[in-house]
Formats: structure tokens, sequence, C-alpha cells
């Protein structure tokens, strides 16, 4: 029995990295085809990403736009997440369900609703606009973590700083903030990578003028193929992994994903 | 007394800062996420003018189109594909999951990332990956060739067997993320009580596990369905245009046919459907009878 669940397993994991394998393959072929198994070996499409100017400035973009959408994801996370934590009022569920509604929706809704909205006030194609669409869009990642850190706090520890005669701000500062500062980083690394990974919301809000890698990609596709795009296919799936492997190397992903705590184990 | 007033004011500011954080993300979100959704409301029932964009009105002239023959047959096909690729990316993922869940600790680890992974990677890269794998020049049928099981190497997109294997792709990690909280949590002295009682892992299975999960299991359907009804690459990249789905053609229709409302009117039908089956989900109930939250 453990054999076929073994096999069974493997054979999922051989099919979910079968596409990506082959697209690895696929970029180090020495001319500018697609073939596999590849013809010859070079790491040289890799470099393309970084020389040719169109595809360079939309890393550049990419990589911006990440970062401040993910900054800014956490800063509206994180009051929404303290105040449902501090009172369970319906006014703090109401605001947490808001904030959960970007994720759970098909995202053709929320760019729609962007793009209509850009337009309306003079934003669209704009690299704030899309920094700001991708923020509120990803406030999801960083506002379940930090709830999920905050539960994890000892609620005795915070009566006790205040008993001590802490007021509210010191309480944050020395108390909640060194405890949930893991949560932030995973809710911010998160919302980073899938930030990177966002096609529709950046390509409604501002696409024909500020073109990140997943639309230089899927433009490409249709006028041809390079192969810098199975190149930037692997760079994305490395950063992926390296980022997650990271947020599991130093925090408990099992339990950030809900299981339940380690020790219940 | 001026030591009292100190206190007094101190706090008043005090309340007013510690209002100041919740007050800045419920704007955020309030100007950022349900204004524009307002808008796309309004904008559904405006008038479209050619060449421009659209002048207000209130006409029900876009809602109007969905009965035409074509927009049904769209939304039917959206419907039963994200279905078909919810039911089997499930069929998948549950035994997967359970399997995860009982697997060392080391190992859910390193599966949590590598599906964390996937689930993150574009749509545009998943699509690009998938054409190159079931293409002549790159794809799998060359591994066939190689074995000497086909004379010949193809291409097997775009069609819609291809588009069904890159939904399920697509939703097979998001459904193994949904099931593990639950799976994780279900008791394992549950099953090790039916093998007591002489069942085998198989049968355990299926006579305790899954009846137990039935809630979990219907929940993830339908949210895996949500998911793959926000496709929006897949189709084009795998399918034909009579496989493109609502998201394709709200996003044609708003960027190529510049038909904002029709576009919102499309796109208020789909939020319909989606918070339809979203509420569907909370009624079905989070909890199972031994399961844990879902």
């Amino acid at each position: 029995m453990k054999a076929i669940r073994v096999v069974f397993m493997i054979a999922v994991f051989c099919f979910m990295s079968a596409p990506i394998l082959v697209v690895a393959g696929v970029s180090v072929n020495e001319k500018k085809r697609l073939l596999f198994p590849p013809k010859g070996f070079t790491l040289d499409w890799y470099g393309e990403l970084f020389a040719q100017s169109a595809w360079f400035n939309a890393l550049q973009n990419s990589v911006l736009i990440a970062l401040f959408a993910s900054a800014l994801a956490v800063s509206v996370a994180l009051p929404v997440a303290l105040y449902l934590w501090q009172r369970n009022s319906v006014f703090g569920r109401l605001l947490f369900s808001i904030g959960l509604a970007p994720f759970m929706l098909p995202p053709v809704i929320t760019a729609l609703g962007l793009l209509i909205f850009w337009v309306s006030v003079g934003g669209s194609g704009h690299m704030a606009a899309t920094v700001i669409s991708h923020g509120v869009f990803l406030v999801t990642l960083p506002l379940v973590t930090i709830s999920l850190g905050l539960e994890s706090i000892n609620r005795q520890l915070v009566e006790a700083a205040r008993t001590m005669g802490a007021d509210e701000k010191t309480v944050f500062f020395t108390v909640i903030r060194p405890l949930i500062t893991p949560y932030i980083v995973s809710g911010f690394a998160f919302a980073f990578v899938l930030s990177l990974n966002e096609y529709i919301i950046a390509y409604m809000v501002a696409g024909f003028t500020v073109e990140t890698l997943p639309i230089k990609i899927f433009n490409s596709l249709r006028y041809g193929y390079t192969p810098v795009m199975a190149a930037v296919a692997v760079i994305f799936a490395l950063v992926s992994v390296v980022v997650f492997g990271l947020v599991a190397r130093y925090g408990d992903l099992p339990r950030l994903l809900g299981a339940a705590a380690k020790d219940a184990k | 007394m001026s030591a009292m007033e100190d206190s007094a004011s101190g706090a008043a500011r005090g309340f007013s800062l510690k209002l100041l954080p919740p007050v800045y993300a419920s704007v955020m979100l309030g100007l950022f996420f349900l204004i524009p959704l307002g808008i796309m409301l309004a904008v559904s029932f405006f008038h479209r003018v050619e060449g421009a964009f659209y002048e207000p009105a209130f006409e029900l002239t876009n809602y109007a189109r969905f009965l035409d023959a074509f927009f049904i047959r769209i939304l039917g096909f959206s419907i039963g594909l994200s279905i078909a690729a919810a039911v089997i990316a499930v069929l998948i993922a549950f035994p997967f999951t359970y399997s995860l869940t009982r697997a060392r600790r080391g190992t859910q680890i390193f599966a949590l990332v590598f599906l964390l992974a996937v689930l993150s990677l574009s749509e545009v890269i998943i699509g690009f990956s998938w054409s190159t794998l079931l293409s002549r020049t790159a794809g799998v049928s060359n591994l066939f060739v190689a074995l000497g099981l086909f004379e010949r190497s193809a291409a097997y997109y775009p069609s819609l067997p291809a588009l069904l294997l890159g939904l399920v792709y697509l939703s097979f990690p998001y459904t193994v993320l949904v099931l593990y909280p639950a799976l994780s949590r279900l008791d394992p002295e549950l099953s090790e009580a039916a093998r007591m009682m002489g069942a085998s892992p198989v049968r355990t299975f299926f006579t305790v596990v899954v009846p137990v999960m039935k809630r979990t299991i219907i929940s993830t359907i339908i949210l895996a369905f949500v998911f793959t009804l926000g496709a929006y690459i897949l189709p084009q990249t795998l399918g034909k245009p009579p496989h493109w789905t609502l998201s394709v053609h709200i996003t044609d229709q708003a960027i190529f046919e510049a038909n904002l409302p029709f576009a919102a009117a499309m796109a208020i039908l789909l939020l319909l459907v989606s918070l339809v089956m979203v509420a569907i989900t909370l009624l079905v109930g989070k909890e199972d009878a031994v399961g844990g939250k879902a």
C-alpha cells in the first residue's frame, strides 16, 4: 500500500514538473529554435534578458512594481489584521472579508473594475496605477499570514505588558511586532512573488505603456518564439522556489498554510 | 488639574492616532477595490458610444445581449469546462493531499514549497510551458517517437483536451492547498480505528475518510471551479477561439472591441456566479463532522 502511495505521489510530482523541465531544456538550445531535447548548450538566452533593453526594461518594471506593491499590501493588511485582532467587531470582520475578496474572485473582475477606475480618474497607463492596483489586489496574502501570526500570540503576554504600565504603542513595538515580524515577511514574500507573476491586472491597467515580464512574454508569444521567454520562465520558477524555500526554512510553512501547530502533530 | 488635562488630551491624541491605520486601510480598500467595482456596475448600464468609451445612461441593452445564443453558449461552455477541470483536479488532489498529510514533515515541506511555486507561476508561463510540452518540435510526442511508439511527432494543441489538461494543471496546486488544512487536521485515530477493525487502507480511505470529508470535498470543488473560471491565458494559448471562456471575452470586449459597458455587464455576471458559488461553500459549512476547519 505504501508503495502505491509513493508511486502515486511521484507520478503527480512528475506531471507537475514536466512543463518546467521541458522549458528549462528548451532554454539552453544553441539556436533560436523550439527544440527538445535541446541541440547544443548555451546560457546566452539568460544573458539576453539583461542585454536586450526591451527585456531588461520589463524585468525592471516587474521588480519595481512587485517591491512597492507588496510593501503597500502589507501596509494595508497590517492595520486590518490588528484591528480585527484587537476588537472582533462587525466592522473589523467586514474589512477582513473585503481584504479576502479580491483573491476569491476571478481576477478579471478586479482587473476590469480597475481599468474603468483608472480610465475615469486618469491614472491609466502609469506605473503608479499598476503598483496601487497590485497592492490592493494582493492584500489578501499578508492579511492571512499576519492574522495567523496574531492568533499565535498569547494574549496574557499583552495583558502582562499593559499591567506593567506599557501603553498601546509600547505594547505594539515591544511585544506584538517582534512576534509577528516573520508573518509580515512571509506575507510580503508571497505578495512579491505573485505580483511578479500577475498578468491580467498589470495588462488592463497599464499594459500598453508599462510592460512587465508576463506581459512581455505573452506579447512575444504572439509574434513568434524566442528562447528568452523560456529563460524568464525558468528564472521565475527558481525565484518562487527560493522565496518559498526561505519562508519554509525560517518559518513554519505547514502552519502558515493552515495545518495544526507543529507540536500538536 | 493640569496633569489630568494632560492625560485627557494624551488619551484623545492616542485615540485618533490609533484609528489612523485602520482608517487608512479602509480608505485604500474602499477607494481601490469597492469603488472600482461600483463604477463597473454603473458602467454596465451605460450606453456604448462607437469610437469613444461610453456615456451615462440607464439601459439594460448590455444585459439583454446575454440572451443571445452566442453568449449563452460561451457561458455554458465556460461553466462546463471549469466544472470538468475542478472535478478532475480534486479527484487527483484529494488522495494526493491525504497521502501528503501522512508523509514525513520534510516531505510535506518540500511538496508545499514546490506546489506554492507552481501556484504562483504566471498563467502566461504555464500556457507557454504546456504549449511547448505539447508542441511537435519540443513536445512529449518526441519521447513517444524515441520509444518507438509513434512514427512521427505531432502537435497536440490547440485543442480542447490540451486546454482541459492545462486547467487541471493550473488548479491542482490550489486544490491541494485548500484541502491541506482540513486533511492535516483530520484525526489520525479515525482511520486507525477503522484499520484496527480490519479495514484495508483503501477501504478505510473510501469508507471513512471520504465520507467524513464530504463537505470539504464539495467546497473544494466549488472553489476550484471559481478559480478555473478566472483562467484567462490558457484558453487563448491551448484552446481555439471557440474554446474562449467568459474571462477571455470580457478582456476581448474591453480592450479590442472597446465596448466597456458590455465587458462590465459580463464581469458583473461573472461576479454574481462567483459570489453565489462562494456563498454555497459557506452554506455547505466550513466544519466537517470530524475534520477541522476547511
